[in-house]
């Protein structure tokens, strides 16, 4: 009688400290950080599908700085290479890449924005002006996105991290998720150079 | 669901906290469909744009509602309005369809947040033509109410032309179904009936149960019918099958708090001010524009 009640006994036991240890909150938080990270990628999409747009716009401008564009579309180009895939985020060296890539791209993006307003004409264009506001649009949702997922992999982290439940994420090998940081971290700890020189080159 | 209303108490207050560190603004209560820290509008003009958009929310169901600030220093008016939109949630619960005007008053900036929902009705640059014609050259004549009147017109002509579901006439209060109810019924009748029979005796305390059951199921949904079939399932509970009436009060006393923990949490995600409570289904993902005057 025993004999036979055991293993059914083991199985319950397995079952309810499964149920105990957090195996199916991993599994909706699993869920819910990969919600979030497609999330991040759709907008990151929806901003590199602007940039041609913005680009062919300012290139009519006669005379226009040719750099800055060219840095832009250049960071695009490395930025869309990256094959984002969902499964990103179990690989925190392909997120890496990832984030320093889409940086570039917010940083080429934001230089060609601050040239932009030496040039009158491009400001009075209206059509530049509304693809301006769907940039900034984007780089709002950009934003909210990166804040939601880096709140959702906190909550994971902890999870994977504090006792009991690291014992499941051991058993079944979950690891800590990588998330965003400052990208520019040497750039914010290093003191803002103010020069009150002329620029030299114009 | 009561569990799900205190995680959310208890996230929102963490949230609070953190934002509080953060030495950003406070996110205000949501006291109305206008509020005004800057005292620009006058009485009658806050009442009239009121009036505004409740008829707007009467007659497409969605919740529009404006705040004026003298600043959201040190933090863009683009972060600040997302976390207060975040915090009210403002839009229909199941809709979610919540449109926030943010005016910064010194800092000469103006936002329209708009909720996923809404973003193809609005979309960024439909907000930013709001913003341009009917925002920005009344607050440049310093007229503020005549500019988020005509920015309201805007907003709900968009609105109307998106098709949402039709607002629903007297929907029930979120805050107390049949569920709530009948949760309250069981958790209460029992910690009631062990005190009352353990004073007056197990008749005396059941039929006491009943009543006290019944008085207060009448006082929270209004309905007599209800009520008197609360008194009696009590008066059974405690009566016939004795529950409460030994030892069962521990249990029960445990989840007393928590009923009244979920009651609380129901007004969560929304001050009642002037009978505006924010519909708590508005999802903000960043949409909208901002512009100056």
């Amino acid at each position: 009688m025993l004999r036979t009640v055991r293993p059914w006994l083991l199985a319950l036991l397995a079952v309810l400290s499964l149920g105990g240890c957090g195996y199916n909150e991993f599994q909706r938080l699993d869920e819910q950080v990969k919600a979030a990270w497609s999330e991040v990628l759709n907008q990151y999409q929806r901003r590199a599908d602007l940039i041609p747009n913005i680009v062919a716009t300012v290139k009519g401008e006669a005379g226009f700085e040719q750099e800055t564009l060219t840095k832009v579309v250049e960071a695009r180009a490395r930025a869309t290479r990256i094959n984002a895939t969902p499964e990103l985020v179990n690989n925190p060296e392909a997120f890496q890449k990832f984030q320093q890539a889409q940086g570039e791209l917010t940083g080429a993006l934001s230089r060609l924005m601050v040239v932009v307003e030496q040039y009158p004409a491009l400001k009075a264009n209206a059509a530049f002006q509304d693809l301006r506001v769907q940039l900034e649009g984007t780089e709002n949702r950009i934003t909210v996105a990166r804040n939601r997922y880096i709140k959702t992999v906190a909550e994971y982290n902890v999870l994977a991290r504090s006792f009991p439940s690291n014992l499941t994420a051991m058993l079944f090998s979950y690891a800590p998720k990588p998330s965003f940081t400052v990208q520019n971290e040497a750039q914010i700890s290093a003191p803002p150079v103010v020069s009150f020189d002329k620029p030299a080159s114009k | 669901m009561l569990l799900r209303w205190l995680t959310a108490l208890v996230c929102s207050l963490a949230l609070a906290g953190a934002t509080h560190a953060a030495d950003v603004l406070p996110v205000p209560p949501l006291s109305g469909r206008v509020i005004d820290q800057t005292a620009t509008l006058d009485a009658a003009q806050r009442q009239a744009l009121d009036a505004q958009l409740a008829a707007l929310e009467q007659a497409r169901g969605a919740q529009v509602v404006i705040l004026l600030v003298p600043t959201t220093q040190p933090e863009d008016i683009a972060a600040y309005a997302q976390r207060v939109a975040d915090s009210w949630k403002i839009g229909r619960r199941e809709v979610g369809d919540g449109v926030l005007v943010v005016v910064a008053k010194s800092d000469r900036r103006v936002r329209i947040e708009v909720a996923k929902t809404l973003e193809g009705a609005i979309p960024d640059l439909a907000a930013r033509r709001i913003i341009d014609d009917a925002i920005a050259p009344a607050f440049k004549a310093g007229d503020f109410a005549g500019g988020l009147r005509a920015a309201i017109t805007q907003i709900d002509r968009h609105v109307g032309a998106e098709g949402l579901p039709a607002p629903t006439e007297g929907a029930a209060d979120p805050g107390l179904d049949l569920q709530d109810l009948a949760i309250f019924l069981f958790v209460a009748a029992p910690v009631l009936g062990a005190l009352l029979t353990g004073l007056l005796g197990r008749k005396l305390g059941a039929i006491g149960t009943g009543g006290a059951i019944g008085a207060v199921s009448w006082w929270l949904t209004a309905s007599l019918l209800l009520a008197g079939i609360a008194a009696l399932v009590a008066l059974l509970l405690v009566g016939v099958i004795g529950i409460g009436s030994r030892g069962g009060g521990i249990g029960g006393r445990r989840g007393g708090p928590v009923i009244w923990g979920g009651g609380g949490g129901s007004s969560w995600g929304g001050g009642h001010g002037g009978g505006f409570r924010s519909g708590g289904g508005g999802d903000f993902g960043g949409g909208g524009a901002s512009g100056s005057w």
